[in-house]
């Protein structure tokens, strides 16, 4: 099974960042002092919650004049809900292991 | 998507095997046989003991729930911050087997169904559905 659920994890594990990053999906783009303004943190470590959202895939900044908007990107999340044909990808590959040893085996 | 209440993820892998049931629960339940085609780990086939499985991506944290010699085996499945149970069952199918593993996810209201439910993953997974719901 693959890293990226690994890295999206670590990156959502985070409350304040899990919080940001529902509000985007939920309100649309916002820009960072918007989000901070109901974040209950500082400035800076909305920026830092955001680069981390940003270098996992889950959110994409705009730059328009001074103002930095951000904007969630759901198709970052494919690789946690598609978990059911993940998983009978890597079932299936596990049974042809399994075929091969039994047919190793002795009786 | 649907957010039904009772609603479970389950996977279903089944498949006709040329050998008897008994040859391949050993392949299922013998850790050194396992390691061959699963993953490195520390089973024994008896009901709740605890075990994992390990391979170089991470570790499945796993508790035996039901077993039943050559016919049916199940196991708690957490990975990832997903719990799941699988579920072995073998049925004779002529001279070979008729070898079936299905994997149920739990939904967050049924977590209570399950201990060790370490995360709360299956909470915000299932409020990022409702939205993606709503985004298409």
């Amino acid at each position: 099974m693959p890293n990226a659920h690994d890295a999206l994890f670590r990156t959502l594990a985070d409350p304040t960042r899990r919080a940001l990053f529902e509000r985007l999906c939920r309100e649309g783009e916002q820009t960072v002092g918007a989000l901070t303004a109901q974040s209950g943190v500082s400035q800076p470590a909305v920026s830092k919650h955001l680069g981390v959202l940003r270098q996992a895939g889950l959110v994409r900044d705009r730059h328009e004049g001074r103002q930095t908007h951000y904007s969630a990107q759901l198709g970052a999340l494919a690789p946690l809900i598609d978990w059911t044909s993940q998983m009978a990808g890597f079932w299936q590959s596990r049974f042809d292991h399994l075929e091969d040893l039994l047919k190793r085996m002795d009786q | 998507m649907n957010t039904e209440a009772t609603e479970t993820l389950t996977v279903v892998v089944e498949r006709e095997i040329p050998f008897p049931p008994e040859k391949i629960w050993r392949a299922l339940t013998q850790p050194h046989l396992i390691e061959e085609w699963l993953m490195k780990s520390d089973f024994k086939p008896a009901v709740d003991h605890r075990f994992s499985f390990r391979a170089d991506w991470g570790a499945v944290d796993c508790q035996v729930m039901a077993i039943e010699p050559n016919k049916t085996l199940s196991y708690t499945w957490a990975a990832h911050g997903l719990d799941s149970v699988v579920t072995w069952t073998l049925m004779p199918a002529g001279t070979g087997t008729l070898l079936r593993m299905e994997q149920s996810g739990f939904r967050p209201d049924q977590k209570q169904a399950f201990h060790g439910a370490r995360f709360g993953w299956q909470k915000f997974l299932a409020s990022l559905e409702q939205t993606l719901a709503k985004v298409d």
